[in-house]
Order: structure tokens, then C-alpha cells, then sequence
């Protein structure tokens, strides 16, 4: 019968050092809400599981040259409930807090959701709007690379062997900025996206958008920035015109395939809505802030 | 027994109407109840089953020896381990079979039908070993075309499932075989004048996708078969009766050799009124010669179990301008899945049922097709016809103009009326449900833009039958009720409160339980909505032998006739004034000296339950559509019934809302999907869309109690009703709110979005 080896090391080395043992059949095992249904469902039949949350700066969020990092292996509870990071970054702990249910928040994380690499993750879209960064640590050290570069196709990440993610970083917040992450389900709640949609945006003194940011999930292999769709609204008031053309500019974006959970159709023209309105409610956070 | 009431008691009740704690409550929110997956044995095996990848093939070879190589593997069968039975109609009420049938359906000989068709099972000695087992099974198909829409499996050239299979009901035999088990037909009076009569008609064509009944509970058993050839069951299932029946018959065992224990059952809606794990359990429990556990995972559970038809239902209405309805065509195409036995019968007979029509015709058709065998669910057939015909009366009361509860008063049966499936109405409390409704602040409250309300009303029959009863007196004066009827919605809680009632004792001193199939009496499955009408008056007449036992004891303890003793409040009262002084005689005093009196108190008794009161309900419901995502929220619902007699109110109104809940999970996003290849692509929680609580508002439960004179104390069949009118409550509101007419459920965001992009 085959045999499953369970480690969790204390250090990153020792980590990197295990996943490179243990080759192809060894998965990292981070809040597990993936990993372990997967298991189950006879989809993975891992050799090795390298559980990496003992190691140090895998759980814990913590404040630092401005901005926030976020160990990777964070209980989705954890984000939701660290004030702080919620007034700074409300889409991406809103995007987060969608993930799974209230139960398995108790452990899903943000590494488990990039790295299982669904285009419908939903803290993706929210984390690559938000200029977020990934520190990856291996066997040739340590590297930071964006959100967006993580997923490069349905279940497959741009993780080198023995690599694995440890910290989420975001930038510091510049004034008059919000987010906003909204998808749609057929449900209100326990579902995967059909459609995601995540809006950064920074305002000027003015209340005209200086910076935006559009990120789609479940619309195409990868959840990519749309940076059309940014581009449509800077420089306005999100009039009607402004979110016209911010719907176009997400529904040119989409390459999304027909499946059991919606038509190419329907997640074109879903972006489009969705696009609208996550960048209305950021924009109503960040005038709320001026 | 001239003591047994001859007419409903609903007055002075102490117990009967009060909403005491469950009795099975703590066991269950302490996670300590044992459903079917928690019992096991000490050398018990681990069974599973090998299932067809294909929806239609014929089986070439079936090559077990890997399988039986393998180290801790302790049996290994296939069809090959099982009679190869005669086709055989068994009548059990609504869970009826042939037993042919059932066994293919169990483990498929010759030939799969659906994709997760039992090809083979295994018992060995550990879970991976099992699955180890079923990989090293090697099973030869020859593919072959399949069908699974009902309409595409009624057309002349579909793939035949069964060579076998010649419609039944219509006029001259057919020469070849169909896919159409059976044509049934109702009709009265002249449908053509009846149209000719109209003044306005509406028409329209609707569809529903195949539901599970989306029990929490997986199918799960432990079956252990002695040397001696006494056999043992434990499994999770609605009937145990039912259960031992169907394993004799498959397994050709004398049931009377065959001992079945239910375990607690976490849900079961009809779902679990047939069999799929036990007859292999046993078959591989008597070539191990150990007990086998077989626990399904939810994957199997939607490929292999259940579901009910997805269907086509057309119908036309005609009606005078004033609303009088004049005449009724409605046409009704039911999935059977693998074998026939679609609830289309039932469908016809609910489709009409509410109202008093003229002139009508229903038609229905049994379909076999390429996807699991259907099963009983919650008012089997009734939601679907219900489905068509309401969303028509929906547009026949704006085509009039009219208040759609008007049209439907209108039209409404009544006492002394003959019901469109023959009998005649007798204390039904239809008219009071719609005026229950019609006068509920819900119905005049505002609504907002994007906003619509529906109404919709439902029938189902619900029935007696077999069932038995035993009701023993403890040395303290406490009882116990035995009955054999698994406790699927709070009966365990009526049973015990009737008996409470009838002997005046507190429903703390009355412990009901379920007994296994050697322990207690035939009672038929749990089902139909039938055990508290039927069980509960079993348990009733068993404790009114009981009291009148009790009266003869006190009254030879006072030494006067037995007239001249009452029993009140849970003690024996003498009538005789000269001998007043003696006190009363409790329960309890009589039991401590029950060997003086005639030996140890108890009673049992076995009926056949006869005169169930059909059941009512009328619905509104408001929803929201977010006309961009297409979106519908459930924003209010309220659902008014006639249930005779609330026993347990607390459960009635849990049985009213768990049937909406269902029926607004049918109408907005259940649905089995297959691919190309006719294989389930969404056969879990995940993707079959079962309503979350967020997704729900609070139901409102109306209760009705137009008492059913037939019961004791007045009750009728209260679960199945409120599942019958959701699925068009829904789709009318969803009209009233976007302003077309959505024929085609689920009502999916996308199918909206769709629509009201092109209206």
C-alpha cells in the first residue's frame, strides 16, 4: 500500500532541503483545505507532505516599512480579524474572508490559495490589484516576485522544485487609497467564483483617481491584471462614462472557457458588472478617507 | 375495544400541541447518536464497490482473480453472486419495486445503464487495501450509445436500455421495444367543448433538471452473516422492514433468517426507501465469513443514488373570463433513470388535484434513461406537475387580470367535491390555507424595484398502512413506546407525546424507541408521510388498552366494577362516592403492584392506518433578481398548510420549512450535469448547489388545523406537502419581477442574466 512521510521542519532550509528529497510526489502542506480534499478525492497521491506552517514567519502578520507582511500560512481568521490590515486593505482581507467557509478559514491560507493555482482563487485577484508580493524561499535562497507571477496555469505555479511561499508582502498604503474584491455565485456563501474581481485605487486630493489597478479571476487560465480596465478610470470621477468604459475594458480582458459553473457569456458580461462595481466601493472607501 | 375513541380529541390535551424537547435531541447535538456510518464490529471488513465508468455498455468480462490475490482481500462479487431473479412487481405503498430491478440496480449483470453502475464489490481488511482491490478488477466494456434527456430517450431511434421493454398503456401492443415504460392517462368530462368553452387560454412548456434529495447522511450499513446462516443488518434506511424484504429477495435468504437494526438516519426524503449497500454487504459478509461495513462517499451517493426525475411538463388551461377554470390538458414526461418506476404516476394524480375541473386530460410517460435510477423524494412527482400547472394558473390570473389567490379560490376543491385522481374530498382545509395566506400582512407588504412576489399552491395525498405498536409500563410508572418506524422528521417526539396524552403522564416519563425488525411488529417504512398519522394511532390505541387495562386493575383493587373507575390525569379515580377515601390510584401505584393485578402492563397493536387526510399548502414567496448578475435572492417567504393537527408544532414547522428550503434549492440552482459522455460532472456539494442558510430568509410557517376525523387526534401527513409548491412560488415571483416568463429551472444566474439581457 503506499505510504504518506509527514514533515514539519522548524526552518526554511530544512524545508527547501525535504521538498527537494522527496521529488515529485512531495506537496507542501500549508492550511491544507486544498491539499488534504484533494487527497481524499484520490486526485494526489503524495509521497511526502512537508508541513511548513513551524516555519518561522509562516504565521503571523506584522507591520514593517509601512506596509504589511503576511505569513504565508496564515489562518484566513487570523487576516480577518487583524484590524489594522483590514482598514488599510479591506478588499484583500474581504477577499480573503470569501475563501472556503467560516470553518475552514480556521485554516486556509493565502499560500494554499495562490499556490493551488485556481484561476478562481479569490484573495488572488485582490492581492495582485494590490501590488502584493510573494516571498519564495528554496534551495538557492530566498526571492520576491509579484502575486500575478505565481499561477501560470490551471493547478501549476511558476515554483521552482523545493521553493515554496512563506510571506505575503503588501506596499505601504499612500493616502486617499482603498480596495474593494467582489465575485458572484450562484450562492451567497461556500462556493467557487464564477467571476472575481479585485480594484485598487488611489485618489488625489480632488477625489480624480491618480492610480488603479484591475485584477479578474475565473476569467481566463490565470487570474491576470487587466490593465486596461485600470486605465479606463484614472484620471476620472468614476462617472458613468468612466464606469462604461471600465466595463468594456474588463470584458475585453476576459478569455474565460464554458463550464459547469458558467458560460463564456455569462463571465464576460459578469466581469464587466463586477469590475463596476468592486471600483465603486473602493472608490466610496477611499473618499470615505480623504 | 369500545373504549378506543371514535372521533378526534382536541380538547383539554395536556401534551398533544405543547413543544417539549426531542427526545433523541441530546444524543444528536452531543454528536452522540449512532447513524449508519458509527456502528462497527470487532473483525469487521471494508466493502466497497467497483462502478461502471460508462452510462451505457455491455459488460464483455468481468476478471477478478488480481483482485482476490491480493493480500487482505476476503471476497470479491459480482452479479454472478446474486439469483438472477424474475421480474416481480413487490407493492410496498410508495415504495414499491421489481425486485428484478432493484437487484440489477444493486449490482448491474450483462449490462451498465448510468455512470456509477455497481460492476463489482470487495471486502478486505482495510479501506486502501479495498481500493488497491477495486483497481486490480478488470472489467471489459462494449460501449454503446446512451441517452439521458427524457424527450431525446422517447424518440424512435434513441438508444434502447432494455430489449425487454414494451410501453405499457397504450391501446395495441407494441411491436417493438421503447424507452417509454408506461403511458398512464387521467380524464374527465369532454376536453375539446371544454376548450371550446374558454374565454381566454394560456399554454406553456416547462422543464426540470434531475435533484438529489441531498440527504447529509451517506448510505452506510454493517452486515455479518452467520455460519448458521442468520444474518445481521444495521444500516441507516427508512424502513428496516422494507430493508429485510429486499435483501431476502435479492439474496434469495428466507427473511425471517435475516435481523435488521436501524441505526439513526441523518436524512433520507424517500431517498432511503430502497436498498444499494446491504444485499452486498451480506453477499460479501457470507464469502468472508466476517462482518462487512460499506460506507458510501458523497461521489457515489449522487452517481449511484437516487435522484428524481428530471422531466417535461406541458400544459394548456382554458377559463371563463370570471376565472372558472373550463378545461385542463397537461402532458407529463418523467426520467425514470435506469429502470421504470418514474413518479409520474403520482405527478398526474397531484397535478389537478387542487382545483375542481370539468373537463381534463393528463398524460403521463415513465422514461427510461442512462442516469441513476430514481428514488422516492419528499412527494414524489407532485412538485414537478405542480411546477407546470402553477406557473400557469400564475399566467392564466394575469392573463385575467385577476388575484392569483382569487383564481385559485375560484377553482378550488372542496368537502363533497371528486378529486381529479377519483376519490372525494372530505375535511380538507384547502379554502382555509388560501385564505391563511391571503390574509397575511406578507401578501399586502410593499415591494422594490427588481423586486416580485409568487404564489403557489400544492397537494399530496398522504397515507396510512401497516404499522405496529407496543407500549410497555415500567415498575415506576413510566412507558415505553416501541415502534418500528425510523425516526426521519420528530416522530420518536409525537409518538411519545400521543402516548403521554392517552395515559396522563409527563412526557419525561415516556421513552419512545425504534426497535430492530425481530423486536417489534411489521410496520411499514417511514414514508408517504404516514407515521404519526398511522404509527401515532397504533401508538395511541395500544395506550387506550393500556388505560383500559389500568381501570380493571384499580377496580379490582377497590373491589368495585369497573364503571365505577375513571381515569384522569394519570391515575385511576373511583367514581363509587362511598368509596371516595381510597384516593386515587397513579400509574405508578398500579405498576408497583401489577403482579397482584394481573402480571407486567403493557399492550401492542398492529393496524392497517386507513382514512389519511390529504394535505394543502399555499405559498408566497418574494424574491429580488439583480438584473446584472441575474441573481435571485429569496427575500420572504411564508407558507400556510393544513396539517389536521399539530402534535409536535415545533416539528411541523421544521418539516414546512426543510420542504421549502428543498423546493428553493430545485428551483434556483439543483441539478445533475453530465458531459458528453453521459457522466455526472458535479457530484458533490461543491457543484450541486444545495442552499446554504445565508441563502435562505426566515420561512414562515402557517399552521392550519382542520382536524382529519380518521386519527385520533385529528392529524394528517405533514412532510411532503411543503416541498410541492417552491419551485413555482419561486419562478412566478422571479416573472412578477423581471416580467418573463422563465419555463426552465434551475433558474441559474446565468439562464436570467440570459433573459432578461433579450427582453
Amino acid at each position: 500500500m503506499s505510504q504518506i512521510a509527514y514533515l514539519a521542519p522548524t526552518s526554511a532550509d530544512e524545508a527547501a532541503a525535504a521538498l527537494i528529497k522527496g521529488g515529485a510526489t512531495a506537496r507542501v502542506l500549508s492550511g491544507g483545505t486544498d491539499l488534504l480534499v484533494q487527497l481524499r478525492a484520490g486526485r494526489l497521491a503524495p509521497g511526502l507532505i512537508v508541513d511548513v506552517k513551524r516555519v518561522p514567519g509562516a504565521i503571523g502578520i506584522r507591520q514593517e516599512d509601512g506596509g504589511f507582511v503576511i505569513g504565508a500560512s496564515t489562518p484566513g481568521m487570523t487576516i480577518g480579524e487583524h484590524a489594522a490590515l483590514e482598514k488599510a486593505w479591506p478588499g484583500v482581507v474581504e477577499a480573503v474572508m470569501l475563501i472556503g467557509s467560516t470553518q475552514i478559514q480556521g485554516r486556509a491560507s493565502i499560500a494554499g490559495n495562490l499556490c493551488n493555482a485556481s484561476p478562481a482563487a479569490d484573495s488572488a485577484p485582490a492581492l495582485i490589484a494590490a501590488r502584493a508580493t510573494c516571498v519564495i524561499v528554496g534551495p538557492s535562497g530566498r526571492r520576491e516576485a509579484p502575486v500575478e507571477a505565481i499561477g501560470i496555469a490551471p493547478g501549476r505555479t511558476s515554483l521552482a522544485k523545493g521553493e515554496f511561499v512563506l510571506e505575503i508582502r503588501l506596499p505601504p498604503r499612500a493616502a486617499r487609497s482603498a480596495d474593494a474584491y467582489l465575485r458572484s455565485i450562484p450562492r451567497t456563501e461556500m462556493d467557487i467564483a464564477v467571476v472575481g474581481a479585485g480594484v485598487n485605487l488611489t485618489l488625489d486630493a480632488d477625489g480624480v483617481i491618480a492610480d488603479a489597478r484591475v485584477a479578474l479571476g475565473a476569467v481566463g487560465p490565470t487570474v491576470a491584471l487587466a490593465p486596461d480596465a485600470g486605465a479606463a478610470i484614472i484620471g476620472t470621477r468614476l462617472d458613468e462614462a468612466a464606469l462604461a468604459r471600465l466595463d468594456d475594458a474588463a470584458r475585453s480582458a476576459c478569455q474565460p472557457i464554458s463550464d459547469k459553473r458558467g458560460t463564456v457569456d455569462f463571465r464576460t458580461k459578469i466581469a464587466g458588472v463586477l469590475a463596476r462595481r468592486a471600483a465603486a466601493i473602493a472608490y466610496g472607501r477611499a473618499r470615505g478617507r480623504a | 375495544m369500545s373504549e378506543v375513541m371514535d372521533r378526534p380529541q382536541t380538547l383539554n390535551l395536556k401534551v398533544v400541541g405543547t413543544r417539549p424537547i426531542r427526545p433523541d435531541g441530546a444524543d444528536k447535538v452531543t454528536g452522540k447518536a449512532t447513524f449508519g456510518a458509527d456502528f462497527s464490529m470487532p473483525g469487521m471488513l471494508v466493502g466497497k464497490i467497483k462502478r461502471s465508468p460508462h452510462a451505457h455498455a455491455r459488460i464483455v468480462s468481468i476478471d477478478t482473480k488480481k483482485a482476490l490475490a491480493l493480500a487482505g482481500v476476503k471476497a470479491v462479487i459480482t452479479a454472478a453472486d446474486f439469483p438472477d431473479l424474475a421480474s416481480e412487481e413487490y407493492e410496498a405503498g410508495e415504495s414499491a419495486a421489481n425486485l428484478r430491478d432493484l437487484a440489477l440496480n444493486c449490482m448491474a449483470r450483462g449490462k451498465v445503464l448510468y455512470d456509477g453502475h455497481a460492476v463489482a464489490a470487495v471486502a478486505a481488511t482495510s479501506s486502501s487495501i479495498a481500493d488497491a482491490a477495486l483497481a486490480l478488477i478488470t472489467v471489459t466494456y462494449d460501449v454503446l450509445p446512451h441517452v439521458i434527456d427524457v424527450e431525446a430517450a422517447m424518440e424512435a431511434g434513441a438508444p434502447v436500455l432494455h430489449a425487454h421493454l414494451f410501453t405499457e398503456g397504450l391501446e395495441t401492443k407494441p411491436d417493438r421495444p421503447s424507452n417509454i415504460a408506461k403511458r398512464n392517462e387521467l380524464m374527465r368530462g369532454d376536453l375539446e367543448a371544454g376548450f371550446a368553452q374558454a374565454e381566454v387560454t394560456v399554454e406553456g412548456r416547462y422543464t426540470t433538471a434531475a435533484v438529489h434529495q441531498g440527504y447529509i447522511e451517506p448510505h452506510a450499513c454493517v452486515a455479518a452473516f452467520a455460519p448458521d446462516g442468520q444474518c445481521q443488518v444495521w444500516s441507516s434506511s427508512q424502513g428496516q422492514f422494507m430493508v429485510r424484504t429486499y435483501c431476502a429477495k435479492i439474496l434469495g435468504l428466507e427473511a425471517s433468517n435475516i435481523r435488521v437494526t436501524p441505526t439513526e438516519i441523518g436524512g433520507g426524503f424517500g431517498g432511503k426507501t430502497t436498498v444499494y449497500l446491504e444485499p452486498l454487504a451480506l453477499a460479501l459478509s457470507r464469502q468472508s465469513g466476517a462482518p462487512v461495513k460499506m460506507v458510501m462517499t458523497r461521489e457515489e451517493v449522487f452517481r449511484a443514488t437516487g435522484p428524481t426525475s428530471g422531466a417535461v411538463i406541458e400544459v394548456k388551461l382554458g377559463a371563463k373570463r370570471d376565472g372558472a377554470i373550463t378545461a385542463a390538458r397537461v402532458v407529463l414526461k418523467y426520467q425514470a433513470g435506469a429502470f421504470p418506476g418514474s413518479p409520474v404516476g403520482a405527478g398526474s394524480m397531484t397535478a389537478l388535484a387542487c382545483y375542481d375541473v370539468p373537463n381534463f386530460s393528463v398524460t403521463g410517460f415513465d422514461v427510461v434513461t442512462n442516469s441513476p435510477k430514481v428514488a422516492a423524494y419528499r412527494a414524489p412527482g407532485a412538485p414537478i406537475s405542480a411546477f407546470g400547472v402553477e406557473s400557469a394558473m400564475d399566467d392564466l390570473a394575469r392573463e385575467l387580470g385577476m388575484d392569483p389567490i382569487a383564481l385559485r379560490r375560484k377553482n378550488a376543491v372542496r368537502d363533497g367535491v371528486k378529486a381529479a385522481y377519483g376519490p372525494t374530498f372530505r375535511n380538507i382545509g384547502y379554502l382555509e390555507t388560501l385564505e391563511a395566506i391571503a390574509d397575511h400582512p406578507h401578501y399586502k407588504a410593499p415591494l422594490g424595484p427588481n423586486q416580485g412576489r409568487g404564489v403557489a399552491v400544492g397537494f399530496w395525498f398522504n397515507v396510512g398502512g401497516e404499522s405496529t405498536a407496543a407500549v410497555q409500563v415500567g415498575e415506576d410508572g413510566s412507558a415505553v413506546v416501541v415502534t418500528g418506524n425510523p425516526d426521519i422528521g420528530g416522530s420518536r417526539a409525537s409518538m411519545a407525546m400521543m402516548a403521554a396524552e392517552v395515559l396522563g403522564l409527563p412526557i419525561e416519563k415516556v421513552r419512545p424507541i425504534v426497535a430492530d425488525t425481530a423486536s417489534i411488529g411489521f410496520s411499514m417504512l417511514t414514508g408517504g408521510s404516514r407515521t404519526t398519522f398511522a404509527t401515532g394511532m397504533a401508538v395511541t390505541q395500544a395506550a387506550q388498552k393500556i388505560v383500559v387495562d389500568l381501570k380493571r386493575r384499580a377496580a379490582q383493587i377497590w373491589d368495585v366494577p369497573v364503571e365505577q373507575v375513571d381515569w384522569i390525569n394519570g391515575a385511576a379515580v373511583c367514581l363509587d362516592a362511598a368509596k371516595a377515601d381510597k384516593g386515587d390510584l397513579t400509574l405508578a401505584a398500579l405498576a408497583a403492584q401489577s403482579a397482584r393485578t394481573g402480571g407486567p402492563i403493557g399492550a401492542q397493536v398492529s393496524l392497517t392506518a386507513q382514512g389519511a387526510g390529504p394535505g394543502f399548502g399555499a405559498h408566497i414567496c418574494d424574491v429580488e433578481v439583480d438584473p446584472e448578475t441575474g441573481h435571485v435572492t429569496i427575500l420572504r417567504y411564508t407558507a400556510a398548510q393544513d396539517v389536521g393537527r399539530a402534535i409536535h408544532p415545533a416539528y411541523v414547522e421544521g418539516q414546512i420549512q426543510g420542504g421549502v428550503a428543498q423546493g428553493i434549492g430545485w428551483a434556483l440552482n439543483e441539478e445533475y450535469v453530465f458531459d458528453s459522455e453521459g457522466r455526472m460532472e458535479n457530484a458533490g456539494f461543491l457543484d450541486y448547489r444545495v442552499p446554504v442558510a445565508s441563502d435562505l430568509p426566515m420561512i414562515e410557517p402557517i399552521i392550519v388545523e382542520v382536524a382529519n376525523p380518521r386519527h385520533p387526534f385529528g392529524a394528517k401527513g405533514v412532510g411532503e406537502v411543503p416541498i410541492v409548491p417552491p419551485l413555482a412560488a419561486v419562478a412566478n415571483a422571479v416573472r412578477a419581477a423581471i416580467g418573463v416568463r422563465m419555463t426552465d429551472l434551475p433558474l441559474s444566474p446565468p439562464k436570467i442574466r440570459a433573459v432578461i439581457d433579450a427582453r
